[in-house]
């Protein structure tokens, strides 16, 4: 019994090692860079293309590591009068539930794509990150800063908002697949709807996925969103005095959530590790070259929602603090309950 | 292994319920706010350990992740200082309190022992699991919900609703 624990521990640690350090934290590096070269490109600038070594430029690719010195060469300032252990603490608060959520996220066709295959699935991911709100207000209240505090009561207002519709989008899905377990989902996504469309999420819950993008979106507190933040107002929000790794970890945690955005909306939305047109019997899924091919078809489209959300990032512009708050409660909101109860009806009706 | 696992959650839990009280960081509403989700985090921790891991999640959401949020909220939005807090005072409600907990813990200490004299109790370091391997899903508690407990369940729902009129109210001057 202990040793199977242990194993299964092991296993666990290793899976978690290579997705989250491996592939979430490292695309998020990378992020930092295509984000100011993507802004450079539609603000019809250069961007970022300095950093070299040796001479080799790589489209600027150096500034990642030039970024991460400059950052980890800084004096990591906590300011006088703040509350010097809760300041230190908070990014930590916020970055550990960043990256916990990835632990149930089945980016394969099998268990051993999966770090937990848990049964509540989706409702871990939404319990885990509901936690994350946490780091933001307590470290703008820490900061001592009446910006700071103010970035802190946005957040922390606007997250709970959007939270509630964030889970009622999902509802429908659920509805449809039967299940809050995200492999049960994903693999309900493999079918043909009359042997023609895929029946991914996007097409039995269309009006779920772009209130769920916009709800998503909020959550991650990027723009149109980004009140919290908001420069001209707030100076830097919740993370105005931050400096050093410190300011990095902020950085960082919100790329992750982009990334766990789009592993969302790439799962229950457009059918996960499903390759369009080729069902998954039994024996492809046995052979290890489909696995792979599902695992990279997962990343594919995960990347392609990174993207969006990027020109969404650089389209879009800031709303203001009510608009948000009236978007979020009186369309949003009143818009997923109509959706659940259509669906619901829908599914009485023809079953 | 569970067992081990019972005592550190729960020993954590009890820890961190008694620094709501008694912070040793100082006296500040936010510290206790944090001990007190760090307690509902370990309780949910315990409800794994009973296989009713839906409860687990939902103790996580709803009162970790969301009430918890709006306390932390509005004790940011009032960040009173310590002169508008107050001398801390021995109130009759505080007294009354530590009466009740102390009676409480005394009644429920003294049914554990009581009930290992009648029948001794041995410990297993393992659980052969629940007899239904159904329980603790989301289907189970759903079926239980709108089965079993179905007026309890919409007597509460209107007691909420009841509960978001009267704040309707309450903030609202003109509606």
């Amino acid at each position: 019994m202990t040793a199977q624990v242990v194993e299964a521990l092991v296993h666990a640690a290793i899976k978690f090692a290579i997705l989250v350090p491996g592939f979430v934290l490292a695309l998020a590096a990378l992020m930092s860079w295509i984000e100011r070269r993507q802004s450079a490109m539609i603000q019809d600038r250069v961007g970022p293309n300095r950093a070299s070594i040796g001479g080799v430029r790589a489209w600027g690719l150096f500034h990642i590591i030039a970024d991460t010195l400059k950052f980890a060469l800084k004096e990591n300032i906590v300011p006088r009068g703040s509350n010097p252990l809760l300041f230190r603490l908070a990014p930590f608060m916020a970055m550990a539930p960043a990256l916990i959520v990835f632990a149930v996220m089945p980016v394969g066709p099998t268990n051993r794509w999966v770090v937990s295959n848990l049964d509540v699935g989706i409702l871990f991911i939404f319990a885990i990150g509901s936690l994350s709100v946490y780091g933001a207000t307590i470290a703008g209240w820490s900061s001592n800063n009446n910006f700071s505090l103010l970035g802190a009561l946005r957040v922390s207002a606007q997250m709970i908002s959007y939270e509630v519709s964030l889970a009622l989008n999902l509802v429908g899905v659920f509805m449809v697949f039967g299940s809050i377990n995200l492999q049960t989902i994903i693999e309900g996504q493999g079918a043909l709807l009359g042997g023609v469309l895929p029946k991914w999420g996007i097409v039995v819950q269309p009006v779920a996925f772009f209130l769920f993008l916009a709800a998503s979106i909020a959550e991650t507190k990027r723009t149109p969103f980004d009140a919290p933040e908001g420069e001209p107002e707030l100076v830097s929000g919740y993370f105005t005095e931050y400096s050093g790794l410190a300011l990095a970890t902020w950085f960082l945690t919100e790329f992750a959530a982009v990334i766990m955005v789009a592993m969302m909306a790439t799962a229950v939305f457009f059918g996960g590790w499903q390759i369009p047109w080729l069902p998954p019997t039994p024996a492809l899924v046995a052979t290890w070259w489909f696995q792979i091919a599902c695992v990279m078809a997962f990343f594919a489209k995960t990347l392609f929602f990174v993207w969006v959300q990027m020109q969404l990032r650089w389209t879009l512009l800031r709303m203001r603090y009510d608009q948000i708050m009236t978007m979020g409660w009186k369309y949003i909101l009143p818009i997923s309950l109509a959706n659940v109860l259509v669906t619901g009806l829908f599914l009485l009706l023809t079953r | 292994m569970a067992l081990i696992l019972f005592f550190v959650f729960a020993i954590a839990a009890v820890l961190s319920g008694i620094c709501v009280a008694f912070s040793p960081f100082g006296n500040n509403p936010v510290y206790s706010a944090i001990a007190l989700i760090m307690t509902l985090f370990f309780l949910a921790c315990e409800f794994v350990l009973l296989h009713a891991t839906f409860i687990a999640v939902l103790q996580i959401l709803v009162y970790a992740g969301a009430i918890m949020v709006l306390f932390t909220f509005v004790i940011m939005l009032l960040n009173l200082s310590k002169e508008e807090i107050g001398e801390e005072r021995l109130t009759l409600t505080k007294v009354v309190g530590l009466v009740v907990v102390l009676i409480g813990l005394t009644y429920q200490i003294g049914r554990v022992i009581w009930a290992h004299k009648v029948a001794p109790v041995t410990l297993h370091l393992t659980d052969g699991g629940p007899s239904n391997p159904a329980f603790g899903t989301i289907q189970d508690v759903g079926v239980k919900l709108f089965q079993d407990f179905l007026v309890p369940f919409e007597v509460t729902s209107i007691l909420l609703l009841v509960a978001i009129v009267g704040a309707v109210v309450l903030a609202k001057r003109k509606i």
